[in-house]
């Protein structure tokens, strides 16, 4: 019973109803704006909670990535559905999350905070969100022409619980570290003092509406990437549904919350070079769309056993450390030194893997 | 059995393309599709529904699932 409401339409439209809600409301009980959730910006955060970059605005150890994954992994043992398995083409999927996320911070979002943003009143995120479905309609090219990363492998249960043990160990290093007031620094994590980074809601509530969402999306299947993927491929609005209702019922919360302001400048972590934000964006929905999956989705299939998918997360969180690194992210100034060029590498990639790998599976 | 699709393994939107590619190449009949997870097994349920196709029976095993499609 439980099992048919979520895959129905009502399922999808709840989960995006639900994150609609929580991601305002996360932004009121602290984080940063606009980014209620972010799940580009939140694994960025994470790298540089673990000094894997030195960006000092954008250190936190973000409990809501963490809740993802282990919601995500309590519903589908909850439901019989963890599977482990692997082996699709992984170093192609670290790649591929390398450069999705190098192209998100480019832009400065992930799908979903595209979406919050342009709930939230912010005019650039509409060039994002275009050269999102830009970059997935590029992707759906390749997948009609017989793109495929092979088949996955059913695999021991460890390796399906390794990406979520990571999660408890960085939660445990946030226990055993916790934030001191004003210093950067406590035991081995980084916590950044001025900037996004030192905004941020109380642990256990971040913890909890990240489980709650994880749960929630894990049985839903909810995919910003694949709902213009599908909409584009098969004329499906199933996924897309959960897309608008994350986007109105964001809106309408941010009017209640009065945290909807319009406009193009000064918008809240956000640059108005808008040819950036749309090919930042491109490269990431290709990216995404060549992966099968958009940030969120790749951290809850990672909960159900998914390895590949866990290569991704991982690929992601690495790619974050170079954008911080080289001057690859952007800033409220506008892009970084070397984005154009990593934006214009990343897209020669993903050009040139969704051409090359095309192995027949029927 | 004579049409089936072999879509185990296979990630996101896989199963569905090649489901769909079997269905337009019959037209109609019996396509008895296996798939390993239970995102594919939805997937390809709503997919051959909005092609005008029955879902007749899904079976599970302990390498996934195998849904049988029918066209009159």
């Amino acid at each position: 019973m439980l099992r048919k409401f979520f895959a129905s339409r009502w399922g999808i439209i709840g989960t995006g109803a639900f994150i609609g809600v929580f991601a305002p409301l996360l932004q009121k009980w602290g984080n940063p704006g606009n980014m209620g959730i972010c799940v580009a910006c939140f694994e960025r955060d994470i790298a540089g909670a673990l000094g894997l970059h030195r960006a000092d605005v954008v250190q936190y150890m973000r409990p809501e990535i963490i809740g993802f994954v282990l919601g995500a992994l309590i519903a589908a043992y909850l439901f019989k559905e963890f599977r482990p398995r692997a082996g699709s083409a992984p170093i192609v999927r670290f790649v591929l999350g390398a450069f999705a996320m190098i192209g998100a911070l480019v832009f400065l979002g992930c799908p979903w905070r595209a979406m919050l943003r342009l709930a939230g009143g912010d005019g650039n995120a509409v060039f994002g969100i275009l050269g999102l479905i830009g970059g997935i309609w590029v992707g759906t090219g390749f997948l009609k022409g017989g793109y495929n990363l092979g088949r996955a492998q059913e695999t021991n249960t460890v390796v399906g619980w390794i990406l979520p043990l990571i999660m408890v160990g960085l939660l445990a290093l946030m226990l055993l570290f916790p934030q001191v007031e004003g210093q950067p620094q406590s035991g081995i994590l980084f916590y950044s003092i001025k900037g996004p980074g030192s905004l941020h809601a109380p642990l256990f509530i971040a913890l909890g509406v990240g489980l709650a969402v994880g749960i929630l999306a894990q049985r839903s299947r909810f995919c910003t990437m694949g709902a213009f993927r599908d909409l584009i491929l098969f004329r499906q609005t199933h996924l897309f549904l959960g897309v608008v209702a994350l986007v109105v019922v964001a809106f309408i919360t941010n009017l209640i919350l009065n945290q909807f302001n319009p406009g193009f400048a000064n918008q809240p972590v956000a640059h108005t070079m808008e040819i950036w934000n749309f090919g930042g964006m491109v490269l990431a929905g290709l990216a995404f769309a060549l992966a099968g999956g958009c940030p969120g989705r790749q951290l809850f299939l990672a909960g159900e056993g998914d390895g590949d998918a866990a290569i991704f997360v991982l690929g992601m969180i690495t790619g974050a450390a170079f954008a911080h690194n080289f001057g690859l992210a952007s800033s409220p100034q506008g892009v970084g030194p070397h984005g154009i060029a990593a934006v214009v590498i990343g897209l020669v990639v993903c050009l040139f893997i969704g051409f090359t790998m095309r192995k027949k599976v029927a | 059995m004579s049409d089936m699709v072999d879509a185990r393994g296979l990630s996101c939107p896989q199963p569905v393309l090649l489901t769909i590619e079997k269905i337009k190449k019959v037209k109609k009949g019996e396509i008895a599709i296996f798939v390993d997870t239970d995102t594919s097994r939805e997937n390809v349920s709503r997919a051959a529904t909005s092609q005008g196709w029955k879902v007749k029976g899904i079976k599970s095993d302990e390498k996934g699932y195998r849904i049988t499609i029918v066209k009159k």
